[in-house]
Parts: C-alpha cells; sequence; structure tokens
C-alpha cells in the first residue's frame, strides 16, 4: 500500500454537488447491513468505497440506485431526492455496473449498449413497429450512439460480438459503455478490476479518467489499494456498514484504523455479495 | 395423396397451434408465468370477431368485412388480456410461483363462465336486458360465413386445400414474421430481450420492466385472436369451451418446442398439429383414427421431454452470472 503517483493532481474538482447521501441506513431484519453512512459527490470527482468484505459497500451502492428503499436516510442527485425505483434512478442521470458481471449475454455488445441508451428515447411500442420516420431516426441515432461508445471504451472492433463470448476484461468494459449509454452524471463503478490483469486494470484507470475528465462524477468500489488509491480524489473506507475513514487517498492509507479493519479485522467472512438477496 | 391431404390437415391444425402457443411462451420468457388463461384469450378473440360481425355487419358476407372482425378479435382478446394482468398478476408479481399459476386456472373459469353466462346476458341474471341480441354462448354459435373463404375450397391434383387452411397458414407465416421484426429490429422488442434475460439489470439499465410485460401480453393475446377468427373460419362455430383443449393443446406445443422460445413455440406448434394430423391418416386398426389422436400428440410430447427435457428448440438460458 504505497502511493503511487496520481496522473490526477492538476484536476480541477468542480463546486457542484451531484450526489449527497445523509445518514443512509440499511437494515435487514436484525442486520444492519449500513449504518448512518453520508457521502457527497462531487463534479469531476472520483470517490473510492473501500471496506472488508461485508462492510456494506454493495449495499450502499444498491440504496443509491432504487434496489433498496434505505431503511432512513435520504439521497439527493443534483439537489433532487431520488425516488425509490431503479427506473427512475437512471432517467435522473445515475449508472451502473455490477460486482458480478450483468451483461444480457445473449445479446451483441451493440445491442446491449442500445439497451442502455433506451431510457433516452422517446419512441414507443407502436411507433417502433410502424417504422415511423421518428423512430428510424431515433433508431440510427441510438445504434451510431452506441457505436461510439464501444469506440470510447476500446471496443469498437467487437460489437457484433454476443457479450458472453467476450474476454472478462471486455465484458467489463462493456458494462461501461453500456451505463454511459444512459447519459449519467453519477457513475457507480462496483470492482471494475476484479479479475482483470494488471494492464488491463491499467487501461481500465485510464478509462476512468477520460470519463471523468468529461465531466462526470464517479464512484469506485474496489479491493485493488493501488489502484484506488492512484485513482481517487477522496476515499471512503466502510467497515461493518459505517464510514471509519475519509479522507485524501494519502490520509487515508497511512490511518492505521484502515490497516487494523483490513489486516486485524474480525468480520472479513460475511457475505458481501448482498445483490443475491435482492 | 392421402399423405399431401394430411400435410395440409396437419400444417393448418399445427398453425392454429403455433399461434396461440406464441402467448404461452412469451409471457413465460419474461415472467415465467404459465399463463393457463390463454386458452381463454383465445376464445374471446373468436368472440370478439362474432360480436363486431352482429354489430356492424349482420347478414353481410362480403370479404373486406373479416379485416375488421380480426381489428374486433384483436381489441377484445387485447383488453382482456391487458386488465388480467393488471388486476390479477401484477399484483402477484412477487408472491411465489404458485400463486399466480392458480390464479391462472381460477381466471380461465371465471373467463369461460363469463362468456357462457354473460354473453347474452351482460346483467346476469338479474334482468333478461340482452342490448345486442348475442345469442347464447353456452351452445355452439354459428361463425359468420365469408365469401371467398368459408366453404370455398382449391383441389390441387386430389388434395383438397380449403380457403380457410390458406388464411389459418398466411396468418401464421405473417405474424412469425411481424415477430421477428418484432422482437430483434425494435427497439422494445430489444428491450422485451433483456428483460427476458435479466430484469433485475434492465430496470436499472432504465427500461420499464412492468410495460415490457404489458407489450408481451399484447402480443401472445393479438395472435390468439387471430387465431380465434382463423378456428372460427374453420369450424363454421365456436362456443365458450373452445379454449380449454385448444389452449391445453397449444402450450403443449409450447413445451415441446421448448418453452420460453419463441420459435420453439412454432415449430412445437406446427409438430403437435402434424403428428396429430399423420396418427389420425396412418395409424391403422385400434389405436388409430381421430378417437386416438390426443394420445399420439401426448405421447410425443412425453417421448421428446424424456431425451430433450428443454424442448426441440430449448428454453434460451436464463443467465444470471
Amino acid at each position: 500500500m504505497t502511493v503511487t503517483e496520481t496522473e490526477n493532481q492538476g484536476h480541477h474538482v468542480g463546486d457542484k454537488v451531484v450526489l449527497e447521501a445523509s445518514d443512509v441506513t440499511m437494515r435487514f431484519g436484525g442486520l444492519t447491513a449500513v449504518d448512518t453512512v453520508s457521502m457527497q459527490v462531487r463534479e469531476g470527482e472520483i470517490v473510492g468505497l473501500i471496506g472488508p468484505n461485508g462492510a456494506g459497500k454493495t449495499t450502499f451502492f444498491n440504496c443509491l440506485t432504487g434496489l433498496y428503499i434505505p431503511t432512513e436516510g435520504r439521497v439527493t442527485l443534483n439537489g433532487a431526492q431520488l425516488p425509490p425505483k431503479p427506473l427512475k434512478v437512471v432517467r435522473a442521470g445515475m449508472a451502473r455496473t455490477f460486482q458480478n458481471i450483468r451483461l444480457f449475454a445473449n445479446m451483441t455488445a451493440l445491442e446491449n449498449v442500445m439497451v442502455g441508451r433506451y431510457c433516452r428515447t422517446s419512441s414507443m411500442a407502436l411507433t417502433s413497429i410502424l417504422r415511423g420516420p421518428k423512430f428510424r431516426r431515433e433508431e440510427k441515432a441510438t445504434r451510431a450512439r452506441a457505436q461510439e461508445l464501444l469506440e470510447y471504451v476500446g471496443l469498437g472492433r467487437s460489437t457484433e460480438v454476443l457479450a458472453r463470448n467476450l474476454p472478462y476484461g471486455d465484458q467489463r468494459r462493456l458494462e461501461i459503455a453500456r451505463a454511459l449509454a444512459t447519459d449519467p452524471q453519477l457513475l457507480l463503478l462496483d470492482e471494475p478490476t476484479a479479475g482483470m490483469n494488471p494492464r488491463e486494470t491499467e487501461e481500465t484507470m485510464q478509462l476512468i479518467f477520460k470519463i471523468r475528465e468529461s465531466g462526470l462524477a464517479v464512484v469506485v468500489i474496489e479491493h485493488d489499494m493501488r489502484f484506488i488509491f492512484t485513482l481517487c480524489d477522496r476515499v471512503l473506507c466502510l467497515v461493518r456498514g459505517s464510514v471509519l475513514v475519509e479522507g485524501t487517498p494519502a490520509e487515508v492509507q497511512s490511518d492505521p484504523r484502515v490497516i487494523e479493519a483490513y489486516i486485524g479485522g474480525d468480520d472479513t467472512d460475511e457475505d458481501e455479495d448482498e445483490e443475491e438477496h435482492a | 395423396m392421402e399423405f399431401a391431404q394430411q400435410l395440409v390437415n396437419g400444417l393448418t391444425l399445427g398453425s392454429l397451434y403455433a399461434l396461440i402457443a406464441v402467448g404461452y411462451t412469451v409471457v413465460y420468457g419474461i415472467i415465467q408465468l404459465i399463463n393457463f388463461a390463454h386458452g381463454e384469450i383465445f376464445m374471446i378473440g373468436a368472440f370478439g370477431a362474432l360480436s363486431t360481425w352482429l354489430l356492424f355487419f349482420d347478414g353481410q358476407t362480403s370479404i373486406w368485412v373479416l379485416p375488421v372482425m380480426i381489428v374486433g378479435a384483436v381489441a377484445c382478446s387485447v383488453l382482456v388480456a391487458v386488465l388480467m394482468e393488471r388486476i390479477a398478476y401484477r399484483p402477484l408479481r412477487k408472491a411465489p410461483r404458485l400463486a399466480p399459476l392458480i390464479t391462472a386456472i381460477g381466471i380461465s373459469v371465471f373467463l369461460q363462465e363469463l362468456v357462457r353466462i354473460g354473453y347474452n346476458d351482460p346483467t346476469l341474471f338479474l334482468s333478461d336486458w340482452n342490448p345486442f341480441g348475442f345469442p347464447s354462448a353456452a351452445q355452439k354459435v354459428p361463425f359468420p360465413q365469408i365469401d371467398h373463404i368459408s366453404n370455398e375450397f382449391w383441389n390441387v391434383g386430389g388434395v383438397i386445400i380449403q380457403r380457410s387452411t390458406v388464411f389459418t397458414i398466411g396468418a401464421l407465416l405473417i405474424c412469425a414474421a411481424g415477430l421477428f421484426y418484432f422482437v430483434s429490429r425494435t427497439k422494445t422488442g430489444r428491450a422485451m430481450q433483456a428483460v427476458s434475460q435479466d430484469p433485475d439489470t434492465a430496470r436499472l439499465m432504465g427500461i420499464n420492466v412492468d410495460r415490457i410485460i404489458v407489450v408481451a401480453f399484447v402480443i401472445g393475446a393479438t395472435l390468439a385472436a387471430i387465431a380465434g377468427v382463423a378456428q372460427g373460419l374453420q369450424v363454421t362455430n365456436i362456443n365458450f369451451k373452445m379454449g380449454f383443449l385448444a389452449g391445453l393443446k397449444a402450450f403443449t406445443a409450447a413445451v415441446l418446442g421448448g418453452i420460453g422460445n419463441v420459435w420453439g413455440a412454432v415449430l412445437g406448434g406446427l409438430t403437435l398439429g402434424l403428428v396429430e394430423a399423420m396418427a389420425v391418416g396412418f395409424i391403422p386398426g385400434t389405436f388409430g383414427g381421430s378417437p386416438w389422436k390426443d394420445v399420439w400428440a401426448f405421447a410425443i410430447l412425453i417421448i421428446v421431454l424424456v431425451f430433450r427435457p428443454q424442448g426441440l428448440l430449448g428454453a434460451k438460458v436464463v443467465d444470471r452470472a
């Protein structure tokens, strides 16, 4: 856990608060998975979320995206309270990827991205059957935008490959492209480099920088400390559902409590994969 | 000659099964519900066509009446299917699988009885008010005869091809082509594929899953309504319980082809129809003839499922990695 020099330092984080989560608490019966977590994310900022397995990171993501309705607390995006429906959260401008890849496996890369795009197009079932001029224009624009996004994440040559046949690293990048297709202002990445080799990890890091440069805010969950401390402007360390430490990468990584939580932790056996309970 | 004749008969019957089977499979593919009330949607389509005719064209037989009857049939079936989804299935979306299944059987009985009692008596015994003078659906009701279609046939080298047969097979071809186009080339179709592969992720990508489910019911109802009209033209009479056996056979066809897979439903329907026709035509002795045709149809189902439990084309595996 050494500081890797950041390509990051010259970047100016905007003043505008994109996401504000205040005192978000999520209880499942007697288990408090997320305990009064507050987080602010500004425009153009990359925030890292770390913590041992079972710390509640993914559950917190699920609270943000409307998959779970938090027991207490509130989440606002650009000042407006988020409706507790995934569909509306996406339209409000938040998109995410998944810890365990969840692509539409039997569709091509291009189709996957096009599906992500559909929440921004307006034509209805009937117009799309009748193939009116508006539908054709929209469909063409959707296709073009999807192609563009695939090139943006470096999958320009795999557009017609079925998602399930893509190499693992490409699948993770395809998830990012699909999330970007929804035109988000905030991107949530759940372990974007899990299972990647060092070269792919490096490429992903560059991709996230590129995404941030385009004005998006990014929240990343990751276990790869080197990756997190290089990438992020700010890091939150979650332990047993609450924020243990929050600060710059340098502050967080030198905090003895963080090291304690990772090495001396006694709760590492808990199941992180709360999504399965959804 | 006999073989060619049975081939025609089989394809006709098969087309009818296929049109209905698509409704089972589309809905199953999206919400894993076996909608046992789908046979009744088919029956309501036939009655919708009849009602349209009685209301607007009573006594007329010219061919341009047919498209209007089809529109009427589709409108009735779609309306009932959408209401059914909204009132009965949506509240059970998160219930254990058995609950909607039993509900489906209940709706099936409910719709049958509603048509049986209510078709010529909308107030259900409260008064004898029958504003449109509809006949009772409890007996066989004659289906309108249409010029150039009913009672006319071609004789191709000894093989009798009814015009209504051509209508049925043609309807399947057109519907299958339309469905292919819809599923693979349109926004809603693609969203539908996404929902059937992973509903939760689809929702998180901004797809309105509830709306897609309604679309699935609408597609199934549309095809079932067209099948209802085809059946009416074919058999020349309809009744309130026509949906029961047809629905059961179509469900069998869907399972045979691989439930969840649209092309499986079409293939399964045609296979089932051909097996029945061939069994009637070619199995000699005690076990032959039409009394045994259902036995052979279900025997084929059992044999296929023993060796290919996922059906002929296999359900598209729902990946939830």
